[in-house]
């Protein structure tokens, strides 16, 4: 407890994060996640109209809104018995891909990038050199002296200023900072350039789903019709409008995050060796090509990696007894059988009870429940989900072209497969599978085009949409792969009214805090032993967190030996960006 | 809720304190939103709930249009003030009409024109989406004027109807798949300040958390001022039947 650092909140994420880490001769030797934040959407939509639920399901985020309404409309469709048009499975599975290109080059630029790019000793480069640099590994346009000059020019003028922005409270002339001052300037240029970017790449969900964030889902299908002779429905320069953003999306992803993700990755590969995690690796498998029910159909296949033992992948049920989560740690009531049993997510339940300490506090009281996260297991284990799970799951299932991506990644880097398993491993992660899913977007749009050619027009299956036609009970899950990891929800149907509902989020996986037999999950696990060179300036905790992507909101205080604050190291604000 | 060891309330009373205005960004700011529907697990509360002594400006969607906030930060930058608000303290440009007011397929809903189910023929034509739910009718917002990022679509275009997610509490206000009754008044001559009126009356009466009930107090209220609207509804019916 005495010298237990804090980082709360953890920024450049999506949410409320905690991070508790207690440290000793440079290292982390006890670490606790924590939520501290809570709103019950699994009871707001009990009682709801079960078609109704995705739009609610939706808000969880508002970053990967398009993959909760799609796993909320497929929970429903599941429990229904309900089969959507090969149309509305392109449609929905080229937003997916959009949100994927959007979501994870964000996060490299913008919640990331920073953790290893100098912002302030970009203003030290040669722009000249950087020009080199950029033209020595892509093709993108934008890469002349003159550019680069007129970037750096923009940077001094913020410094100048005093006033940073988006650049303030960064972790600038960190010793942990190894880039060249060159390589800084071309990862400033490109978080600039980003920016721009990303608001083009969600305008197809705009077309195909009417706005972003929030686009609109259907159960049964989507709702945009086609009608190439009309301006009515999807049309031929709705269509080509959706082919072009996807097109440039892919160059970008191909041109500017690739090779930056390489660069950057080749001076840090040490961090190859560094947040490694549990070992257990779990992916639900998405994207179908004939049908949500035919998961031999997925890009990513589904399975269950075990102490990173490649050569075995277990099958992933979400119907029987494997998956059930805990509350021992977290603050609801306890179940009716007792504080250390777990229970599948179609029986479970959210009854909020908070014990924590009153606000406000200094640190948690983690011999007691301590985050309002749950904690998930698969047939007990915790398990990490993500790219990196995504990614393991297909190599070890001897899927080719996910084989060869990797292997081209660490070839190119010149690490061991070993290597994978770390925060290097899952940024990179992150990248490979972007281009994966751009090349897979690609061919979901030409599949919906040549339905459409082949005289295939239907967009909605709507003949079991009247709630009079339904089962008095169903039950049903809803599963995708969301960029940040595998992610499912639980409906429970009855007299046409939602009468139970649960959602399992990829963060609940990876940032729950420990089950009754005290096992940490991804987060807690990954953080054990990372070294952190200056407690004043946490950068090693951030970078491992960051790693995964979290989906909860975080800066970093920090305590010395005696509980005292020593600082509040304000990260980049999520509110900032 | 915790963030950085305080409360959210906490840490918007501190930054409430030295601001000549706020600006409610979004439904969760305005109403409460998604986690203030019912049963409100947790007691969402909107700003001006807990901020008594400032000018608010309120600017509700789930989210609101980003070049409408873009552009009150503008106005204000431009013009030294702040926009005028209609009397629920929203932006008139933005709020002041019905998205079924300048909806491009309004002549459909004149013609009697409707969607029956998603995806049939008559969706397909781009034919009015009331019938399935649609609540631009009852719902003050820019979308189908200023469209949605930079322009491209708004949710009516892309087939699907609006859920009236920059109405207070429309959360339980739905389903949203159910044809809306009682759409007050079907000109344009209609402001969102006839709504706001009966808004505030109901908040008056301190019964907006619970929301069906002030919502059907509003429809009853507003059966009574647009007798002609629903004479025009019904002849709708007659006709869309045939």
């Amino acid at each position: 407890m005495e010298n237990r650092i804090v980082v709360d909140p953890v920024t450049r994420i999506e949410g409320h994060l905690r991070i508790e880490a207690e440290i000793k001769e440079g290292k982390i030797v006890d670490v606790y996640s924590s939520s501290t934040m809570v709103r019950g959407l699994e009871n707001i939509v009990k009682g709801r109209d079960p078609r109704d639920v995705w739009a609610f399901a939706q808000r969880t985020c508002g970053v990967c809104t398009t993959v909760h309404a799609i796993t909320s409309v497929r929970a429903v469709e599941d429990a229904l018995g309900i089969a959507i048009p090969p149309n509305a499975e392109m449609v929905r599975n080229i937003m997916e891909g959009a949100l994927y290109m959007h979501d994870h080059a964000v996060h490299f630029y913008h919640l990331h990038a920073l953790d290893w790019v100098d912002v302030v000793n970009a203003l030290k480069a040669d722009p000249a050199e950087t020009s080199k640099i950029a033209q020595s590994i892509s093709n993108w346009p934008k890469s002349s002296p003159g550019y680069f000059s007129d970037i750096q020019k923009r940077i001094q003028k913020f410094v100048e200023s005093g006033q940073l922005g988006i650049f303030a409270n960064g972790y600038w002339g960190h010793p942990q900072m190894k880039l060249p001052a060159e390589v800084n300037l071309l990862g400033v240029a490109h978080y600039l350039e980003a920016l721009e970017w990303q608001k083009e790449i969600v305008k197809v969900h705009t077309i195909l789903g009417g706005k972003n964030p929030h686009p609109n889902y259907l159960v049964g299908g989507m709702a945009c019709a086609i009608n190439e002779e009309s301006t009515g429905g999807l049309n031929a320069e709705r269509l080509a409008h959706v082919g072009k953003l996807l097109k440039e999306g892919k160059r970008f992803i191909e041109q500017v995050y690739i090779p930056d993700l390489l660069a950057i990755a080749s001076f840090y590969k040490d961090w190859g060796g560094i947040g490694k995690g549990i070992g257990n690796y779990m992916s639900y498998g998405d994207f179908p090509t004939n049908g949500y029910g035919d998961p031999s159909s997925f890009k990513f296949p589904q399975g269950v990696i075990l102490n990173r033992d490649l050569s075995k992948v277990h099958d992933v049920d979400h119907r029987n007894g494997d998956i059930e989560e805990f509350v021992n740690n977290s603050w609801y009531d306890n179940y009716a059988e007792g504080a250390d049993t777990g229970r599948h997510p179609w029986e479970g339940e959210t009854n909020i009870k908070y014990s924590g300490p009153k606000p406000p506090y200094t640190h948690l009281d983690v011999d007691q429940k301590y985050s309002f996260v749950k904690t998930p297991r698969w047939q007990g284990k915790p398990m990490e989900v993500g790219p990196l799970a995504r990614l393991l799951v297909g190599y070890g299932r001897g899927n080719k072209e996910i084989q060869d991506a990797v292997n081209g990644a660490l070839a190119h880097l010149n690490v061991p497969v070993g290597a994978l398993f770390s925060t290097l491993g899952r940024t990179a992660a992150r990248g490979i599978e972007t281009q994966l899913v751009a090349n897979w977007t690609m061919e979901f749009y030409d599949t919906l085009l040549n339905n459409i050619k082949n005289g295939d027009t239907r967009m909605a299956n709507m003949e079991l949409w009247d709630p009079s036609k339904w089962p008095a009970e169903a039950k049903g899950v809803g599963f995708t792969e969301a960029p940040r990891g595998a992610l499912a929800h639980w409906i429970k149907i009855k007299d046409g009214k939602t009468e139970n509902y649960q959602q399992v989020v990829p963060t609940t996986w990876n940032a729950s805090p420990r089950d009754p037999s005290g096992q940490k999950s991804a987060y807690e696990s990954a953080l054990m032993d990372t070294p952190v060179a200056d407690p004043e300036l946490p950068l090693e905790i951030i970078r491992t967190v960051h790693s995964f992507d979290p989906c909860l909101a975080c800066a970093v205080h920090l305590y010395d030996e005696h509980g005292n604050h020593i600082s509040k190291v304000s990260n980049v604000g999520s509110c900032e960006i | 809720m915790l963030y950085c060891w305080q409360t959210a309330k906490q840490h918007l009373i501190e930054a409430a304190e030295g601001a000549k205005a706020i600006i409610a960004w979004g439904s969760c700011a305005t109403n409460g939103c998604v986690q203030g529907a019912k049963p409100n697990p947790t007691g969402a509360t909107p700003i001006h709930k807990i901020i008594k002594n400032k000018p608010i400006v309120q600017m509700p969607g789930c989210p609101p249009i980003g070049e409408a906030m873009a552009a009150l930060i503008v106005h204000y930058v431009t013009f030294d003030r702040l926009p005028e608000l209609d009397r629920s303290g929203r932006p008139k440009a933005f709020y002041g009409k019905r998205v079924h007011d300048t909806c491009y397929r309004r002549p459909y809903f004149d013609a009697g024109l409707f969607a029956q189910t998603f995806d049939d023929e008559n969706a397909k034509e781009g034919y009015c989406l009331y019938k399935l739910g649609c609540k631009g009718p009852t719902t003050y917002n820019a979308c189908a004027s200023m469209k949605w990022n930079n322009g491209t679509s708004f949710p009516i275009e892309s087939g699907h109807g609006c859920i009236g997610c920059s109405e207070a509490n429309f959360w339980d206000n739905g389903p949203f798949y159910e044809r809306s009754t009682n759409i007050p008044g079907f000109g344009i001559e209609s402001t969102a300040d006839t709504v706001g009126m009966v808004a505030s009356g109901a908040v008056a009466a301190g019964i907006v958390a619970h929301a069906i009930g002030a919502n059907i107090s509003k429809r009853k209220e507003l059966k009574t001022r647009y007798t002609r609207g629903r004479v025009n509804e019904e002849n709708l019916d007659k006709n869309e039947d045939k």
